[in-house]
């Protein structure tokens, strides 16, 4: 259970929110993938344990989608973003 | 094949038990023994679950390979198989799917023999609930895709249902009026503890190692090949390295150098204070979340969806255990004044199919099991069968061939959503 800080909205409590798993994956061209590029595209996916880049759409208030990066062991959350911010760093 | 039997230091038997008893339970051998890992082994298998040691147990039993060890970074099962709910079944959608999870029903329904130790499985049947026409349609044609496949399951009227489950409330003014189900009588539960020891006293009984608190920090590499792993005990070299880490596949993993297609989502369940005798079916209801069973001891066993997001953090968030209990009273009113005891979460990793990987991968000799998520219990026997016989012999078993990695590239996903999604 933890809080997340809608960049609209402000503090809310995670049920408000609906996930959208890892973010930054560039959708590569269709017509000019290979069946591992576009398998990787859609299937495989970083899944760390620790800090971790991901999207969520804060549901039930202002239904906006944004970034978060959180850490998976802990729930601790480090900065919040909007779709189009370039990705924090990660200092280990 | 060697057929050899394991050896162990007392068999489990009525006359072990008396003869025991006589000496005040004081001479019982140790169930298996703690050794100090060798420089190397043929086979390391990494996770001392279910999985990790059931596929030790028959590298020695099917393929005669007992250079062995079994490292396990906590304690054995103390992963998903000591916190699972522990339904076992076979009544899943595909044929895929439904010919390796009978194999598993069909090695549990003769587990306890063949590892001297009682898993204590109870075949009570299992129903699924449904709320709709349209669900109806579903398990209409799920039952009988089950039919075709061979696996016993019958479709049941709401009446048959609460002759089965009598504090189930069907009536019209029912939040979810219950439209009828399905059961497979042969599907039941197991003890889960039971399940590890029995395939790690096994094991050892073969001359496998098992190695508890022995976490894996690194994977070491030649030439695209793997030649060994780092320890908190040291550096223990490999011919061949497989791991069964459930949620933790994609760190290990990541220690190898690739990637796979997986996330890793706490699963909680729940028990409730312990009652009399109130239910000897187990019940699922796909659409509202929740399934449960009771213990031998009295309490519900419950359990519901998992939690929305990737986790590493063995505990769950508060909100899917207020929707899994409020789908609970909108089945069974008269639970409303239990208490819960206990709660806890497991790192499940779930793949996009939700069916499992087994499966070779991009470093040679390094083998995965994975991709169980939320129902890799009943699949223990056979998982643990068929992933001997792909470390041993480097191809895969007929009955894991489908669930490799290049069915991602393919495109032939095994869509178990409707069988493993909920249901566990
Ligand atoms: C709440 C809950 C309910 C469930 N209910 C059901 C059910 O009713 N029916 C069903 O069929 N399935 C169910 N499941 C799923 C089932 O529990 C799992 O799929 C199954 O137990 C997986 O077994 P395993 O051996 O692969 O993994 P685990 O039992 O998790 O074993 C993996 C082991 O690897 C160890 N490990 C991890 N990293 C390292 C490392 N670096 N070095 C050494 N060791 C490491 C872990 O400590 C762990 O002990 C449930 C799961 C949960 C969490
Ligand atoms: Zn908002």
């Amino acid at each position: 259970m933890f809080e997340i800080k809608c960049p609209w909205c402000g503090a809310r409590d995670e049920s408000e929110f609906t996930y959208g798993g890892e973010s930054h994956i560039a959708r590569p061209d269709p017509a000019a993938s290979s069946d591992e590029v576009w398998a990787e595209y859609l299937y495989y996916r970083t899944n760390t344990k620790g800090w971790f880049r991901e999207r969520w759409r804060h549901t039930f208030g202002c239904g906006q989608w944004f970034n978060v990066l959180r850490h998976t062991a802990t729930h601790e959350i480090k900065a919040v973003y909007k779709m189009t911010d370039r990705a924090p760093e990660i200092e280990p | 094949m060697a057929a050899r039997k394991p050896s162990f230091r007392s068999r489990y038997s009525v006359l072990s038990l008396i003869r025991n008893a006589l000496s005040y339970h004081d001479g019982w051998a140790q169930a298996w023994r703690s050794p100090t890992p060798k420089e190397a082994y043929d086979v390391i298998i990494v996770g001392g679950g279910g999985h990790g040691l059931a596929t030790a147990y028959y590298l020695a039993k099917n393929h005669g390979i007992t250079n062995v060890a079994v490292l396990e970074k906590g304690w054995l099962g103390g992963g998903n198989t000591g916190r699972n709910t522990t339904v076992v079944r076979s009544n899943y959608l595909y044929p895929e799917s439904a010919r390796f999870y009978e194999l598993s029903l069909q090695l549990y329904e003769g587990l306890s023999r063949d590892l001297n130790y009682n898993v204590m499985l109870s075949q009570r049947g299992l129903i699924n609930l449904g709320f709709s026409r349209h669900e109806m349609d579903l398990f209409g044609r799920w039952s009988n895709a089950l039919q075709l496949s061979g696996i016993d399951c019958e479709m049941l009227t709401p009446a048959e249902i609460k002759k089965l489950a009598p504090l189930i409330d069907i009536s019209p003014s029912a939040r979810f009026p219950l439209h009828g189900g399905f059961i497979q009588r042969r599907a039941g539960i197991a003890r889960h503890d039971a399940v590890a020891w029995g395939y790690a006293r096994a094991a050892d009984a073969y001359g496998i190692d098992i190695i508890q608190e022995c976490e894996v920090k690194a994977v070491r590499r030649d030439r695209g090949r793997v030649i060994g792993v780092e320890t908190t005990k040291g550096y223990i070299g490999a011919k061949k390295v497989g791991v069964a880490v459930a949620g933790h596949t994609s760190v290990l993993t990541e220690m190898a150098g690739f990637r796979v297609p997986l996330d890793s989502c706490a699963l909680q369940a729940f028990v409730s204070e312990p009652i009399k005798p109130v239910l000897d079916v187990l019940l699922m209801a796909g659409l509202v979340h929740v399934y449960l069973s009771q213990s031998d001891k009295g309490e519900l066993v419950i359990g519901g969806g998992s939690d929305a997001y990737n986790s590493y953090a063995q505990r769950g968030s508060f909100s899917t255990i207020e929707h899994t209990v409020e789908a609970l009273l909108s089945l069974f009113p008269a639970f409303s004044r239990l208490r819960l005891m206990r709660q806890w979460a497991g790192i499940t990793d779930i793949s996009p199919d939700r069916s499992p990987i087994i499966d070779k991968t991009p470093v040679e000799n390094f083998f995965v099991n994975a991709g169980w998520g939320t129902g890799g219990f009943k699949a223990i026997p056979a998982g643990g069968w068929t992933f001997a016989h792909l470390i041993a012999t480097d191809r895969p078993h007929p009955l894991i061939e489908p669930f490799g990695l290049d069915r991602f590239r393919t495109g032939a996903l095994i869509d178990e959503g409707a069988a493993a999604g909920v249901a566990h």
